[in-house]
């Protein structure tokens, strides 16, 4: 196993232990020196303590998911060795708190001891003992001491004292495992050719907002949206420029609607519960056809559910949000690189449509930091709403299709009515204004079928299709069963609704489509099926993401078989 | 722009508050346009739900722009508007229920915020338009249809509670008195943070209070309005309580506190001393 290049480590212990930034600066650290890194998270949704860990996947080629097995486990306490030390492959190194007593009939694990306090306060910076395990890992997966050095040397620049205490961290560490044998070997990296960026989902969701032209933004906190609040708190400042937070997301939401109203480009996030309440704000954005980007960072539902878990059940609820008859955009993006793209897009949705837009992130990207190919952002186009610029006369929602929207402060008044609405935006009751507005709104969709797509494989008559961030362990799943000579297909799009409609027609030529998802009820099959897709989903409803080597066989096992699987169950 | 509008189809009852309240916000509109030069596109009328809010459909001349959203979130959407546009003049019109019923979770909200709005609230004491309930308003006691043996509940005291949240302009008017109504709408406009003028607009279907309002010399009824004298001093919290405590619908400002900044004031500062960054400079920050 030593020749394996890429390695899954865990940290495991107790909130404030440093486990929630080791595997960031274990991801970050090996990023920036030319591998690929990507982070996986779950908290307690509590401030201090409880059971923490995080895990970083390293390794030479791009990674797409969190990983499978365990190569290491630094556990920090007893309880984080019990708990995670069945999920380390047979031969993988379990690095010890010297406060832990390892199981003696534990054979299938190298076990080792290591004082990482108490090797950190001789360096005089008991903050260290962070690069006191990254020293040490440098050891078991021959990535070489000096990049760690050089990438602390970077992070800590200006601050000798604090540089010359890490790099003794990071000796100290590595020498304490002399004499160890390395688990795997990463050995030298391909330092990519292009510009990079290490970032998590939220971050690329917001910059992506900075880059599409936001000028107002709402928000309440809610886990595990609110990084998008306070990035925008800190950064959506100067002039024209609006960042408040809301004291719900009912405010949340008819602020949004009131801003995008006067003009501006506007966008607030939320997850699951939030969502729920902005329902009734989102269905008046669809109905006075207001631009606005909602994004909705899914975590385990219903209710409070599981706020600091990863689910993909939201999408149902997506697709309409609001009572009556409307469809909202969706964009779902799949990677963290995605989410910045997907950003973008969304408010170029919502500005050429006019009407709320939603961005469906979720848990594991939101908190996943990633090395991703820097956006170039002259290539990035960004669009803005057909604004009325006549003197006088104009009626609002006169045409049968989308038309001009007038600005508050310049000629062009009329009232965006949430009550079904004449050409000026009073109220009406009449059979043929409803049928004619109905008619207009749902007529603009046809504006948004710009989605772009992946194919690959495309002669097969089974194909999976996966969406949001299970894209990665089931790209994963997909090539090991390639690999294994099996017979199938990979679609993929961030653009859920509308879908591109070319997909969708190749979606419908074959005769099964398996959708891997994170829900009990299979909500994208469901939704497939309703396009005429013989779709069938392959569900998972654990709070955790898909495991690529279970979902690998999962698939084999439905194509094996005959019948049709259990797999809808609603 | 109903009234030469076939399509639409509401009106007020005859005799209702409603109509000297629109007749005292089309006043104030065109005064305050004139005062700061201004055309009416520069004004924006969000209106809640219920009849109150088809305020923004009777306004008659030269139309503000209007936006009639849902139940309740007149202020959040106001909001929204401010915010994003702080030259614009935004008027909130809603009744007692929207208000002080569904939407009472906004005003502490606004009034923290010294929101630079202006609310009109046309209070009825009822839910009209779905034909009669009792509101927040209804006094203790009432046979509506959805308290048939007497409101349960002790009403809201709205004055109370607007100068108990921090409202930093409070006027209480009356529909009948428009001339005067339409004075408090001007100075709640002008004034530079939350202003609220609470009406007392009878519905004359389901609650007709002009009699209760007005008193009756033949039935020997004393009204339960009353002027508030012209030594009151508004900007004087304690002086603008005991004008609350005396009861009854006092009629004027109540109180008026220009002390405060209000948040787009605030927002202004906040905005001179940070500095925006582009997407290419906050990108950078990620560099590997």
């Amino acid at each position: 196993m030593a020749s394996q290049s890429e390695i899954v480590v865990r940290f495991a212990g107790e909130g404030g232990q440093g486990v929630v930034t080791a595997a960031e600066i274990l991801a970050r650290a090996a990023s920036s020196v030319g591998y690929h890194g990507l982070t996986f998270a779950t908290f307690p949704s509590q401030i201090l303590g409880g059971p923490t860990w995080t895990q970083a996947r390293l390794s030479r080629a791009p990674v797409l998911s969190p990983g499978d097995g365990l190569d290491i486990l630094v556990a920090f306490n007893d309880y984080a060795y019990l708990e995670h030390r069945g999920e380390v492959r047979e031969g993988g190194v379990i690095l010890l708190d010297p406060s832990i007593t390892p199981d003696a009939s534990d054979t299938a694990h190298r076990c080792i001891t290591v004082p990482f306090d108490e090797l950190a306060k001789q360096t005089g910076e008991s903050r260290a003992a962070n690069m006191v395990v990254m020293g040490g890992l440098s050891r078991l997966v021959n990535i070489k001491l000096d990049l760690f050095k050089e990438f602390v040397s970077l992070r800590f620049a200006g601050r000798e004292g604090v540089v010359e205490a890490n790099h003794m961290a990071l000796d100290l560490g590595f020498e304490h495992l002399a004499g160890e044998q390395a688990i795997a070997d990463l050995g030298e990296p391909d330092k990519p050719d292009y510009d990079q960026l290490f970032i998590k989902g939220n971050e690329a969701i917001s910059i992506g907002a900075m880059h599409a032209g936001i000028e107002f933004y709402i928000g309440y906190p809610i886990s595990p949206a609110t990084p998008i609040l306070i990035f925008m708190e800190r950064n959506l400042v100067g002039e024209g420029k609006v960042a408040v937070q809301a004291s719900s997301e009912i405010e949340s939401i008819a602020g949004l609607l009131g801003a995008g109203f006067a003009g501006k480009k506007t966008m607030t996030a939320t997850s699951g519960p939030g969502f729920t309440l902005m329902g009734e704000g989102i269905g008046l954005g669809w109905m006075t056809e207001i631009p606005g980007v909602i994004v909705d960072v899914q975590r385990g539902g219903p209710a409070t559910g599981l706020p600091t878990k990863t689910e993909q059940s939201d999408l149902l609820s997506a697709l309409s949000p609001a009572h009556g008859d409307s469809r909202v955009p969706v964009i779902a993006p799949g990677t963290v690189e995605e989410c910045f793209y997907a950003a973008v897009h969304a408010f170029n949705w919502a500005e050429r449509y006019q009407g709320p837009v939603l961005l469906l992130s979720e848990h594991s990207l939101a908190e996943r930091a990633q090395n991703i190919p820097k956006p170039d952002l002259s290539k990035v186009p960004v669009e803005g709403r057909i604004t009325y610029g006549g003197d006088n006369g104009y009626l609002r929602y006169d045409a049968s299709e989308l038309s001009p929207m007038p600005s508050p402060g310049k000629p062009g008044a009329y009232i965006a009515n949430g009550s079904e609405h004449d050409s000026y935006g009073d109220t009406t009751h009449l059979p043929s204004r409803h049928v004619q507005m109905t008619e207009r709104r749902f007529s603009k969709l046809k504006l948004l079928d710009d989605g772009y797509y992946e194919s690959e494989t495309t002669s097969t008559q089974i194909a999976v299709f996966p969406w949001g961030a299970s894209k990665g362990p089931v790209k994963e799943a997909y090539e090991m069963l390639r690999a294994d000579g099996t017979d199938i297909g990979w679609y993929y799009t961030m653009f859920v609704s509308p879908m591109p409609s070319a997909l969708v027609e190749e979606l419908r030529s074959k005769d099964l489509v398996l959708v891997p998802e994170l829900n009990y009820q299979g909500q994208m099959a469901m939704t497939l099926r309703s396009m005429g897709i013989k779709a069938e989903a392959l569900t998972q409803y654990t709070g955790l993401p898909f495991n690529a080597r279970i979902l690998s066989q999962r698939i084999k096992d439905r194509i094996a078989s005959p019948a049709r699987a259990s797999a809808v169950k609603a | 722009m109903s009234h030469k509008n076939p399509e639409y189809d509401f009106e007020w009852c005859p005799g209702c508050g409603d109509f000297g309240v629109r007749r005292a916000l089309e006043v104030a509109l065109r005064d305050r346009n004139a005062k700061n030069e201004q055309p009416m596109a520069n004004s924006v009328v969000v209106a809640g739900i219920g009849c109150s809010g088809n305020l923004v459909h009777l306004l008659e001349g030269d139309q503000p722009y209007g936006f009639h959203g849902i139940h309740g979130r007149s202020l959040p959407i106001a909001l929204g508007v401010k915010m994003a546009s702080p030259e614009l003049n935004v008027v909130v019109v809603a009744g007692d229920g929207d208000f002080l019923s569904i939407g009472m979770e906004h005003l502490a909200p606004q009034a923290g915020r010294n929101l630079n709005i202006c609310a009109v609230v046309m209070d009825n004491g009822v839910y009209g338009l779905t034909k009669g309930q009792a509101s927040p308003t209804t006094t203790s006691l009432t046979v509506t249809n959805s308290t048939p043996f007497g409101k349960i509940e002790s009403p809201v005291n709205p004055l109370n509670l607007y100068l108990t949240l921090g409202v930093s302009y409070i006027a209480s008017g009356y529909s009948s008195k428009p001339k005067e109504l339409a004075q408090l709408i001007f100075d709640g406009m002008e004034h530079p943070g939350f202003s609220i003028v609470h009406v007392a607009s009878p519905c004359t279907t389901y609650n007709d209070t002009y009699e209760v309002l007005k008193g009756s010399v033949k039935k020997g009824i004393q009204g339960t309005a009353w002027n508030i004298p012209a030594d009151h001093d508004p900007s004087n919290v304690s002086q603008a309580r005991a004008v609350i405590d005396e009861g009854g619908v006092p009629l004027g400002v109540v109180y008026k506190d220009t002390s405060r900044p209000s948040f787009d004031q605030q927002l202004d500062d906040l905005r001179s001393r940070t500095k925006q960054k582009t997407a290419g400079e906050l990108l950078a920050a990620y560099d590997l």
